[in-house]
């Protein structure tokens, strides 16, 4: 019998401020291809990752209008991994910081969020492979 | 059995007087309190959060007041009474000016040539 790996990464930084993010949810999205079980920690500004009102937007420098722009979402990406994840058998488990949402006002997360605490983390550590902190800097 | 963790801070002041604590010295402050078997390594700039003359109050905008602001030096002192070890990097402070003295006590200075050593006794290392 195989043991699925499983995966705890920490995020802290807001969406939309730096390439971390994107690296973040790439290594997510490769842990999600592999059928891995990977839980995650949004603290403080990566509470805003799952914001669900984020919203696309036209941009007339590019001179695309809001479908041609096709304007990324950090929501909508975490959502895909998240479906990329039960396609291979695996799960992403997101869980906000409760204090860090309460704070920014970002309790609207998309649907496979869940509210957490410390404790929760403790929890991923304990049951993971291995953890990878990704801070803001 | 429980993993062992050593909390490497280096980025320091990082939403300090919003938060009104350092974030990662709070985080893990609860994951110990949830049982996370845990130490802190301070290095960087994050050196001079033990200094214990350091004092964050004051802060005003018009008439509001701030009146709680972070007490960075007492939250590690609070760590301590806890029972982690709270390493601070020698090097780093001395290349700030900073006089050991100048710290609150308990702490566990090493230097920067000790530190794979001490990682070795951990089984993850988280950098922040």
């Amino acid at each position: 019998m195989t043991t699925r790996t499983t995966l705890t990464l920490v995020l802290m930084d807001a969406p939309y401020e730096n390439a971390r993010t994107t690296t973040a949810l790439r290594l997510l999205d490769i842990a999600a291809r592999r059928g891995y079980n990977v839980n995650v920690f949004a603290y403080e500004g990566a509470v805003y990752v799952p914001f669900a009102k984020q919203a696309p937007h036209p941009n007339a420098v590019h001179g695309r209008d809001v479908t041609e722009e096709d304007h990324p979402n950090p929501k909508d990406w975490v959502a895909a991994i998240m479906a990329e994840a039960e396609r291979q058998g695996g799960k992403i488990d997101w869980v906000q910081c409760g204090l860090c949402v309460d704070e920014r006002g970002a309790a609207e997360s998309i649907a496979g969020t869940r509210r957490g605490s410390p404790a929760d983390l403790v929890k991923f550590a304990e049951a993971s492979d291995n953890t990878l902190v990704i801070p803001t800097k | 059995m429980a993993k062992k963790v050593l909390q490497v801070i280096e980025t320091a002041y990082r939403g300090t007087l919003e938060e009104q604590d350092d974030t990662v010295v709070w985080l893990t402050q609860a994951m110990k309190g949830s049982g996370l078997v845990t130490d802190v390594m301070l290095r960087g700039n994050a050196v001079n959060y033990p200094v214990s003359a350091q004092d964050a109050s004051g802060l005003a905008f018009g008439e509001r007041k701030q009146t709680q602001p972070p007490r960075i030096h007492a939250d590690l002192t609070k760590l301590l009474e806890k029972g982690a070890t709270v390493y601070v990097v020698r090097d780093d402070v001395a290349a700030r000016g900073i006089q050991m003295k100048e710290l609150i006590g308990g702490l566990t200075a090493v230097a920067t040539s000790e530190i794979p050593g001490i990682f070795a006794a951990y089984d993850q290392i988280w950098h922040w």
